[in-house]
């Protein structure tokens, strides 16, 4: 059976502008607001490697990879 | 992104940008689009006029240069003219390109030189401070239309086609991928292509306009969009406030530099 795609992300926070994009679009849920609105990784077993973060956070400061399960 | 970050980047990250501001999301779009193009970047060059999107050329490690406010065509059309194999990229705000910059655009669209245009539609002269450029949406909020535009805005697309580019597109800032797509596709079409961005300013036009926060824009920005192959099976009613997106034109005219060269070969061989 095909494993279901899984990702490590990380934010890096000295770059992070706490605009909140990544966890509003994010469609697993995978981050929450720290106190200070900059996005702090929740739950990271729910990455699904879909790069949608990655790819609309505005300061380059979301980084997934894809986690192999062979 | 760390490899987009190693090859593309000048690596002096922060930006200067506010908060969720979506000129990141399309220097983004646009260092994912060069990777897939695979252009060398000795041979690339990427130029920008003066506004908050085009202190782009400023974090690319690319030939760049940044130069005067709706002048960055002119800049361009010199760069491929001395070096017709050059890729060129030019990154313009709504106000630099159809604002001050609206003549060097139009006469660009008819030259049809082989070059991409990527022109950041926030829909406001961001960096000064929020007032209402040509493509400010009619009724839309700003600091120099307090209750509303009553301007007219020019449908930059139509205007593009009408001058003589031979490839036009709209992306947005929400569909990012799709945005890749259109870049890559503009780039590797030989002759001028505009691909103009929906993207957003959450300071100097959200705040105005009751969507200060990025997500509402980009929110707004997907609701507002329709794509090619569903506004064909829409009504002009159902059309009406809706921007469509994708290819909106493609021809093979004649391009500029090869008929310069041409005319070239003609003389210098003897011709008339
Ligand atoms: C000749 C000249 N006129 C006016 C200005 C002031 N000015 C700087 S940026 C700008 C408008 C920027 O708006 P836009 O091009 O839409 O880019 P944005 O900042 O929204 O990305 C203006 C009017 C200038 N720098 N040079
Ligand atoms: S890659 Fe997709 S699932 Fe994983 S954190 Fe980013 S948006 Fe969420
Ligand atoms: S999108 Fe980027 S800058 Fe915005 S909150 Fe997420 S990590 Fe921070
Ligand atoms: S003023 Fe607007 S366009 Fe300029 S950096 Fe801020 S959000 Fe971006």
């Amino acid at each position: 059976m095909l494993a279901k795609k899984q990702g490590h992300v990380t934010v890096v926070e000295k770059l992070c502008k706490a605009c909140g994009i990544c966890i509003a679009l994010c469609p697993a849920q995978v981050f929450v607001a720290a106190p200070d609105g900059r996005a702090r990784v929740a739950d990271q077993e729910k990455c699904t490697a879909c790069r949608i973060c990655e790819m609309h956070c505005p300061d380059f400061c979301v980084e997934v990879e894809e986690i192999d399960n062979e | 992104m760390n490899a987009l970050y190693e090859n593309y980047f000048r690596k002096n990250l922060p930006h200067i940008w506010c908060s969720g501001c979506g000129n990141g999301i399309v220097m983004s779009a646009f260092a994912r689009a060069m990777e897939q193009l695979g252009y060398d970047k000795n041979k690339t060059t990427a130029v920008s006029g003066i506004g908050c999107s085009s202190r782009i050329t400023g974090y690319l490690d690319l030939n760049t240069l940044h130069t005067a406010h709706g002048r960055a065509l002119p800049f361009a059309t010199g760069v491929k003219m001395s070096e017709p194999e050059m890729n060129v990229f030019i990154f313009m705000g709504d106000g630099d390109c159809a604002a001050i910059g609206g003549n060097h655009f139009i006469h660009a669209c008819r030259r049809n030189m082989d070059m991409t245009a990527i022109v950041i539609n926030n829909h406001i002269y961001g960096m000064t401070g929020g007032q209402f450029s040509p493509l400010t949406p009619f009724g839309k909020k700003a600091t120099t239309a307090p209750y509303g535009s009553v301007d007219p805005a020019f449908d930059l697309c139509e205007l593009a086609k009408g001058a003589g580019a031979n490839f036009v597109a709209r992306g947005n800032v929400y569909h990012a991928k799709q945005l890749t797509d259109l870049i890559v596709a503009g780039a590797r079409h030989k002759g001028f292509s505009l691909i103009e961005v929906m993207a957003t300013c959450p300071v100097s036009y959200g705040r105005h306009n009751k969507m200060p926060k990025p997500i509402e824009l980009m929110n707004h920005i997907k609701e507002n969009t329709v794509s090619l192959a569903r506004a064909a099976k829409m009504t002009p009613e159902e059309l009406e406030g809706k921007v469509v997106n994708g290819i909106l034109h493609q021809v093979d005219g004649k391009e500029y530099c090869q008929e310069y060269q041409n005319l070239l070969d003609r003389i210098q061989g003897g011709g008339k």
